[in-house]
């Protein structure tokens, strides 16, 4: 039997996208459907005195205007946030502003009209009065004394103060360490920028009081769940959640939206179908954002570089509202990664999370791992600088070694495996490091100015066990389910509780179902995405697809060789543990030539008509998978930068990747993901910047103004792997999707940094757009030559 | 992205789409639509209908009259890119085209388009400037022509009186001991110029004779650089001279800024891109 796992099958959902034939949900047109307009404020922070709806309701056309306070009466609750933290606050966050808007873009009504061009026009036609309010755009500010809040609940606009590790070890590992370092850093925030815009189309079936939400989702059962239950109120088996063919998520798609509550509202008492598609503006200013940190880091080493302790200060801004993940993205998504692949004594990071009028901020690819590798490679290479030291050998002479697994770190985290300087070496060989280092300061010479960035990254993801987020906080589970349902032709259906958004996952799992069962890939079909079909699953991100997702289906698939092993032993006559399985034949282990295929037991198991003595009929099994631990991927990444001094533009030159994610299932898939990876990190680091301006107005808000990572900024990416499989999963494999953005940002700052070292500049906050790093150079000393 | 609602018309010939907006007061002349229809669907132009030029197969084309060259309005930037006659005769448009956007935007959008929308980031117009360019127009009255320097009025505003359609065109066959060069600093996310400047410059020996050099992105319309200008002219265009004159061309005040690049870095960027366009247009004179 041809082997698929480890093989770069091509995928099989590309036939449909490349000839245009997906199904997204704005491709869904539903007979009597309606469409939405909504009425979103241009200002930051305002007092609604008064909406008049009149003239838009007149608009021909015109079948509804939905205001916050309609949406109040029909007691449809507040948007709830997944995880909490001791003494957090959680302000309601209403789908539709009631007296108070907190952001520019927050919606303050919602037009039904029988086209959406009928509902532009009347959009603009519904008259809102507001009464100005000053407004906060940047964390530090909004803490300051005086500050404008956005929250009355929240004094000082502070939602939580939360820290992690010993401060006390700490603070002694501090005074008697020979070096210390410190920098003040900014994580800048962006927009995720999914190439599909988000979009809701919602359906009433009055006759059995149903709704169907066809949604832009992540995860379809966390929608049911939460807008059932929380939102509307109604029994979650009267709404199905659909979330067909997804353009590309980056995490904006996990959470719960005021757009959904509003079409799923209005469907139900127009009793009409009701759809929305996010137009780009709107998705800039109503997607949730990534990232934003203000940051005080310190770190101490003894004289040797030895890392000891590390010091972190954070304000991380939430926006005006908490998301789903809100909470956990600044806390236990970067507080626990800050010890990275090295040996430390001691950490402490306190975190403090601030409401501001802007966009919610929650998970965004990488999800609080970016911001912490970001932090921490930094660091590493700030006091190699002071030392003196190549920052790779730095690196090197701090790895936690290979032996020393499982791994306590003082963040919380037992990582399960680990072998960090095999990464290192190979990237540095594929570099051919001491040439560059020998070109980079040839050319210096000539005034040209090249650097060479490190970042020697460890993530956790395939989030996680049950009960330890439980103890953190979550609201919610993070196992994954799988069913495995054959057919009596010996057809397969998988029904996974993951969701491909662009992972490839109808492909990797149908490799990883034929392999098991010794079929062809084509007699396999991975169904996701439904409610209505897919046991209750988590979804989709912190890269858990592969660890948690495939896991689950691993341990399915178990299920069903047994039982398939089971029947074939008995017409065999042959005890089941005598049975095994080679060319796709079920047989007596070297009895090859009297066996049963895989459809031949397929059938037998429905026909029921010789089956083993108490057997159940038919050939289904279904698994839920709680991973005992979050999988570590790791690597070395290493970018090569050139800084235009007159300019001060930055153009990526070389770019190496080293990633180890365990086994791969598909290269292919595996270098995509790594590829999409580095262009978002990379985009951080020199293009994009989801920026507000003092008053709260987003100021980069299409992509006229805000910079998207294109091919050609962009040199080809030279990467590779090594292979440390997780030992406490199935199939060993951990994730991938997130790893590139994770570790190229810290990446391509250091390399900008070291590029800038001839001027005296020691650190500078991203993105490094042509004018920040021009001015550091005025700013700087003069170079010597 | 709803534009409201609006007619659409397609002309058949100048005249017809001079009739048209006769016609239609409130209508506008619907060229590549690339800037346009952005525009309308942001409804910062709410116009009450199209006049389609896409089908006027007389504004379309390339060719020489003696020593101009006469390009049609409705020639798209691609054809300007790939032209062979072009880059011979009057390489520094091939050179622009080359930068317009990506090539989707090269395909669609058109001279015509770019120099009568008058965007200040556009980089056509700084190079129609620096050439001496003239602009043919017919409306109502008939036709009429202007030059470059006056068609400019100011951002997004041109001698363009309702009703009119920019046809044609022209510009001056380079001569022996011409050489020029654009050179733009491209807004990361637009691409559009955040500075550009065009440089003509004619040589006698290695000596400056004339110097024609403007800018775009900073400035509400194209401006010639006339104080540059003036300190080139007699003076061999080396390393020299070039670091010395190219200093505070431009002063920031009253420059454009925004949070990508502010009026002083615009300002430091057109000493930079004045001098390296400069320095190919002085390297091309000596080219046949
Ligand atoms: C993503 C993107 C990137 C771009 N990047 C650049 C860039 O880097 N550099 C650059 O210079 N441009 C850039 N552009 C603009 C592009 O070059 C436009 O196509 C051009 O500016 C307008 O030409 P058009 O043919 O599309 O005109 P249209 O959009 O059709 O028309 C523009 C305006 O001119 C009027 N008009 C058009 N033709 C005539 C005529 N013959 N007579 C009178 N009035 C007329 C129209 O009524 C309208 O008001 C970019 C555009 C996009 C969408």
């Amino acid at each position: 039997m041809e082997q698929y796992f480890g093989k770069a099958v091509k995928r099989v959902e590309d036939p449909r996208f490349l000839t245009g034939s997906g199904q997204y949900t704005d491709d869904l047109s539903l007979p009597r459907m309606a469409h939405v307009a909504m009425v979103r404020t241009p200002f930051a922070h305002a007092r609604i005195r008064r909406i008049d709806t009149a003239q838009a309701l007149e608009h021909p056309g015109v079948v509804a205007v939905i205001t916050g306070q309609a949406l109040r009466d029909a007691n449809i609750g507040s948007i709830p946030p997944g995880w909490l933290l001791p003494d957090i606050k959680t302000p309601p966050h209403y789908a539709i502003a009631v007296d108070r808007v907190r952001h520019a873009g927050e919606i303050v009504a919602a037009v039904i009209a029988e086209s959406r061009a009928i509902a532009e026009d009347a959009a603009l036609l519904v008259d809102v009065e507001y009464e100005m309010l000053p407004a906060v755009s940047l964390g530090s500010a909004a803490l300051a004394s005086g500050a404008p809040a956005v929250h009355d609940e929240a004094i000082e606009n502070v939602c939580f103060r939360w820290s992690i590790g010993d401060q006390a070890a700490v603070d002694a590992e501090f005074d008697r360490a020979a070096k210390t370092v410190k920098l003040s850093l900014r994580n800048s925030r962006l927009a995720p920028n999914a190439i599909e815009p988000r979009a809701s189309l919602a359906q009433y079936v009055r006759a059995s009081d149903e709704l169907t939400l066809w949604t832009t989702s992540q995860n379809p059962h966390i929608h049911r769940l939460i807008l059932a239950a929380f939102v509307l109120g109604i029994p979650e088996h009267k709404l199905r959640v659909i979330s067909p063919d997804v353009g590309g998520g980056f995490g904006s798609k996990i959470f719960q939206y005021p757009e959904e509550v509003i079409v799923l509202y209005a469907a139900r008492k127009l009793n009409r179908p009701v759809k929305w598609t996010a137009r780009r503006t709107e998705s800039f200013v109503s997607d949730s954002h990534g990232r934003d940190h203000e940051s005080e880091a310190e770190l101490a080493a003894d004289d040797e570089g030895h890392v000891l302790a590390l010091r972190v200060k954070t304000i991380a801004n939430l926006g005006a509202y908490l998301t789903l993940f809100g909470p956990v993205v600044p806390t236990y998504l970067y507080g626990t990664l800050m010890n990275g692949p090295y040996r430390f004594r001691a950490i402490h990071c306190a975190v403090t999370g601030v409401f501001t009028h802007t966009a919610p901020v929650d998970a965004l690819r990488g999800a609080g791992r970016p911001e912490a590798t970001y932090l921490l490679e930094r660091m590493m290479d700030r006091m190699a600088q002071e030392l003196g030291q190549d920052p790779a050998e730095l690196r090197r002479k701090n790895f936690i070694q290979p032996d020393a697994f499982p791994y306590q770190t003082p963040v919380a985290l037992v990582y399960d495996s680990g072998n960090y300087e095999p990464a290192l070496d190979k990237a540095l060989t594929t570099l051919d490091y001491k040439r560059a280092r020998e070109a980079q300061a040839a050319l210096r010479k000539e005034g040209r100015y090249l650097g060479i960035g490190f970042s020697t990254y460890l993530e956790a993801c395939g989030l996680a066990p049950s009960s330890l987020v439980g103890s953190l906080g979550a609201q919610a589970g993070q196992w994954e389910s799988a069913l495995v349902r054959v057919m009596p032709t010996g057809k397969v259906e998988v029904f996974t509780g993951a969701h491909s958004h662009g992972q490839g996952h109808e492909t990797a799992f149908a490799q990883i179902v034929a392999d098991d069962l010794q079929i062809p890939m084509d007699d396999v079909v991975i169904v996701h995405g439904d409610t209505a079909k897919v046991p209750f699953g988590w979804g989709s991100y912190g890269s858990r697809s592969a660890a948690v997702g495939a896991s689950a289906l691993k341990m399915a698939l178990n299920k069903i060789r047994d039982k398939a092993a089971g029947i074939a032993a008995h017409l065999l006559e042959a005890a089941p543990e005598d049975v095994e399985m080679t060319g796709g034949q079920l047989h007596v282990k070297g009895v090859p030539e009297r066996g049963k295929s895989f459809s031949d037991i397929a059938l037998q198991a429905h026909l029921a008509h010789n089956l083993p003595e108490g057997m159940e009929p038919g050939l289904e099994a279904t698994h839920f998978y709680d991973p005992k631990n979050f999988v570590y991927p790791f690597g070395t990444h290493v970018a090569v930068v050139e800084v235009d001094p007159e300019t001060g533009r930055v153009t990526l030159q070389r770019y190496v990747a080293v990633d180890d994610c365990g086994p791969l299932i598909n290269p292919m898939i595996a270098e995509g993901q790594v590829h999409g990876g580095i262009a978002h990190g990379v985009g951080q680091a020199l293009l994009e910047h989801a920026l507000y301006d003092e008053q709260g107005q987003f100021v980069a808000g299409s992509f006229l103004e805000y910079a998207m990572p294109r091919a050609d900024d962009l040199p080809l990416f030279e990467i590779d792997h090594t292979v440390t499989p997780s030992p406490h999963n199935p199939l060993g494999v951990k994730g991938i999707g997130e790893t590139g953005t994770i570790a190229s940002t810290a990446a391509v700052a250091n390399a900008v940094i070291d590029a800038l070292g001839p001027f005296g500049i020691t650190h500078l906050d991203m993105p490094f757009t042509a004018e920040n790093v021009w001015r550091a150079i005025q700013g700087g000393k003069k170079a010597v030559a | 992205m709803y534009p409201s609602a609006f007619g659409y018309y397609r002309a058949a010939s100048v005249q017809e789409a001079v009739a048209l907006l006769g016609e239609h007061p409130d209508a506008k002349l619907l060229a590549g639509g690339h800037s346009l229809i952005p525009a309308m669907k942001l409804r910062l132009a709410t116009p009450s209908a199209l006049v389609d030029l896409g089908s006027v197969a007389e504004l379309r084309g390339i060719r020489q009259q003696g020593e101009t060259i006469v390009i049609g309005a409705m020639t798209p930037h691609r054809e300007i890119e790939y032209s062979t006659e072009l880059a011979k005769t009057c390489p520094i448009l091939p050179e622009a085209a080359a930068v317009i956007g990506d090539p989707l935007v090269r395909n669609r959008g058109t001279i015509g388009g770019s120099l009568a929308h008058a965007d200040p980031a556009a980089d056509f117009p700084a190079c129609v400037l620096a050439l001496g360019g003239t602009l043919t127009i017919q409306g109502t009255a008939g036709g009429r022509t202007v030059e470059a320097a006056d068609f400019f009025q100011d951002m997004f505003a041109t001698a363009l009186q309702p009703g009119e359609v920019l046809t044609e065109i022209q510009v001056p066959a380079r001569q022996p001991g011409v050489g020029m060069a654009y050179e733009k600093f491209a807004h990361p996310a637009s691409r559009y110029a955040i500075v550009g400047v065009a440089a003509v410059v004619r040589m006698n020996r290695s000596v400056c004779e004339e110097a024609r050099v403007a800018m775009t992105g900073a400035t509400s319309k194209p401006t010639r650089l006339t104080k540059l200008e003036a300190a080139l002219a007699g003076k061999p265009l080396d390393e020299a001279t070039l670091k010395a004159t190219c200093v505070n061309v431009v002063s920031p005040d009253g420059l454009l800024g925004d949070h990508t690049a502010s009026a002083t870095f615009r300002a430091h960027l057109t000493d930079v891109f004045a001098k390296r366009a400069l320095q190919r247009a002085a390297e091309r004179s000596t080219s046949r």
